[in-house]
């Protein structure tokens, strides 16, 4: 290719091209709709999480991206190429597994080094670069370990070393947290996110742990039953969900079923201005939006409640309370360390945390 | 936990049939073999004149080698046929796995005679074989070597030993876990090169079992020459049948049995070996 042609391509890519276009894509396993019709782009050096439960079809996407399924419908296009007409080993994508798939007949130098010897890369440069990778995760002393002798952790460092070494464009990570205990998928969950701001490649994360999804990504893509729900960043995603679905699955809520008529909005005891046509309405209110008020006045753009403590439930920093509004109209409310609560008290909440989503 | 008494009775009925089944006879053919006969009656003065014998006669160092050389043939071509078999089963079979794995199980409820017998009319000079080939007139005359020779005993031995050497090597790659083979193909390697890095090397126990098996029962056979070897291909357990039968010289029958014994199990020794530095647990 000649000078001007790349230098070209180059200027492209930075206007913000995406690395990889989903565009349209569907899968069908017999009568089963996986994936409906999934459009989404991912940014170079980006780190997206595709965020579902299980069977929502987030892993059945990242298969598709790897090329162990051929999609029924769509396209996916990566740097300016179709990827989906290539066979997985020709594509520049690797994959950490879930359960890290590492080969038990090679020691973790010879894992490593896999992807580089299939690619007939020269014996020198192999050497050096499994070296640089094994450093990179730590796993430098295991040079010569078999897998079987190898912790879960430990495992895991070696299958992102084994993907990384290649220097693919994307790398897929489907649930590689989900084998380890709650600390060390704690610890893993911190490392990950150094070593992808290092090596500055592009991550596509699969979990069904919200709070995982949270902690690590630049975005969120929430799959709902082969569908995408939202994508946004998790902050965002977080404040202000677009769909009833989306506010109960990242987080707790408030779901506040009510109507609307000429600005004003009620539900239940509850009743403040919202513009919005006239008709059903759904708010999602975040139960540390809730404010204990006893005593303390309420601004125009806030709305009073007067409820009954139902329960407490106490939690270190902070504590959970359920209060009856009237009428059974039960809200969560979640404030900092109190200490017992018990009859009726004063709360209140600004009008803009209640966020309109939509959903039944 | 359970009593002395329980273990006791559960564990004699199988101890003594292995004592009275195993090892005894194995006792009695280790003696037999430092035995000598004289005028037809064993008798029971301890000697090396067996191995002398064995060694000084060229005829069953040749018989032997025989026998080694057709049950290696057979070894060789039951893994030809086996392993892709095996390979396409378990990897490329979809649906129809379940079907084609009884289609290769079905053989072996076939009585071993019947299938010898199969072979004969198949090979025969007026068998089918040579009557579909001189109505093709590929050939005007019977061919006389298809039965009766060392080929015919290595075909039938083939036969009926591919779904043995079947079985083991497709176990073996049933049970390498399918996410192995897409993580190489993820790493860039195309089928080719993920069949000899990575579906190979773990099927390598499997295989072994395969062919030991294939190379062991073929070693033992005395009826596929018999029914289809004719005397170009007699095996040692041939030998060993008609010494302990018409020739009535059992301590060299004996002592033939304990030689090809003393290969058996060095050969499984070794092969086990082999399995545990190519299994991974």
């Amino acid at each position: 290719m000649s000078d001007a042609g790349s230098s070209s391509k180059q200027a492209v890519a930075e206007a913000g091209v995406p690395l990889l276009e989903i565009r349209g894509v569907a899968k069908r396993f017999g009568p089963r709709e996986v994936l409906k019709s999934i459009s989404l782009d991912i940014a170079g050096g980006e780190f997206l999480t595709l965020l579902g439960e299980s069977g929502s079809g987030k892993t059945t996407l990242l298969r598709l991206i790897a090329g162990f399924e051929q999609p029924t419908a769509g396209e996916l296009w990566m740097g300016g190429g179709r990827l989906d007409a290539l066979p997985p080993y020709k594509r520049r994508v690797n994959t950490v597994f879930q359960q890290y798939a590492l080969f038990p007949h090679l020691d973790v130098r010879d894992n490593v080094a896999y992807g580089l010897r299939v690619k007939s890369t020269p014996k020198s440069e192999i050497s050096g670069r499994v070296d640089e990778a094994l450093l990179m995760v730590k796993m430098t002393e295991y040079a010569a370990t078999r897998p079987s002798k190898l912790s879960g952790g430990q495992q895991q460092r070696v299958a992102l070393a084994r993907a990384l070494i290649n220097r693919p464009q994307l790398l897929l990570l489907d649930e590689p947290l989900s084998a380890l205990d709650a600390n060390l998928r704690k610890e893993m969950q911190g490392e990950l996110k150094a070593l992808q701001r290092e090596v500055g490649i592009t991550f596509l994360f699969v979990t069904h742990d919200q709070e995982e999804a949270m902690a690590l990504s630049d975005r969120i893509a929430l799959l709902r039953d082969g569908a995408l729900e939202q994508v946004a960043s998790p902050r965002e995603i977080y404040a202000h969900p677009a769909t009833a679905y989306t506010a109960q699955f990242i987080g707790q809520t408030n779901l506040l079923r009510g109507e609307s008529r000429a600005g004003v909005v009620t539900c239940g005891a509850l009743r403040w201005s919202a513009p919005g046509p006239d008709g059903a309405v759904l708010f999602s209110l975040r139960p540390e939006a809730i404010l204990l008020a006893d005593g303390a006045g309420t601004a125009s753009n806030e709305v009073h409640i007067r409820g009954s403590i139902h329960q407490q439930i106490y939690g270190g920093s902070s504590e959970l309370l359920e209060v009856d509004c009237g009428n059974g109209q039960i809200l969560r409310v979640r404030i900092p360390a109190y200490g017992p609560l018990s009859g009726e008290h004063d709360f209140r909440f600004s009008t803009a945390d209640a966020i309109r989503v939509r959903g039944q | 936990m359970y009593s002395r008494l329980y273990k006791t009775i559960v564990s004699a009925p199988p101890l003594l049939w292995v004592g009275l089944f195993l090892l005894l006879p194995y006792a009695l053919i280790f003696a037999h073999s430092f035995w000598a006969v004289r005028e037809g009656v064993v008798v029971h003065e301890w000697s090396l004149r067996n191995i002398h014998t064995l060694i000084s006669n060229p005829v069953y160092f040749e018989v032997l080698l025989r026998t080694m050389r057709i049950a290696a043939s057979v070894m060789l071509f039951s893994l030809l046929l086996g392993y892709p078999l095996a390979y396409y089963l378990s990897f490329h079979a979809g649906p129809r796995k379940e079907l084609l794995y009884q289609l290769v199980i079905v053989p072996l409820w076939v009585s071993y005679l019947v299938r010898g017998y199969a072979w004969k009319t198949i090979l025969g000079s007026t068998g089918v074989l040579n009557g579909f080939l001189q109505y093709l007139h590929i050939t005007q005359q019977p061919v006389g070597y298809f039965l009766y020779s060392p080929f015919a005993v290595v075909l039938m031995l083939t036969h009926i030993y591919t779904p043995f050497v079947f079985l083991p090597i497709y176990a073996a790659l049933e049970h390498i876990p399918r996410p192995l083979v897409e993580a190489s193909q993820d790493l860039g390697a195309s089928p080719h090169s993920t069949f000899f890095r990575v579906i190979l090397p773990l099927s390598i126990p499997g295989l072994l079992a395969g062919a030991t098996f294939a190379f062991v029962l073929s070693l033992g056979d005395f009826l596929a020459p018999l029914l289809v070897g004719g005397p170009s291909s007699t095996m040692i357990a041939n030998i060993v049948q008609s010494l302990f039968g018409a020739a009535n010289d059992w301590p060299l029958g004996a002592s033939i049995s304990v030689c090809i014994l003393l290969i058996t199990v060095s050969l499984l020794f070794l092969t086990e070996r082999v399995e545990k530095r190519w299994s991974f647990k």
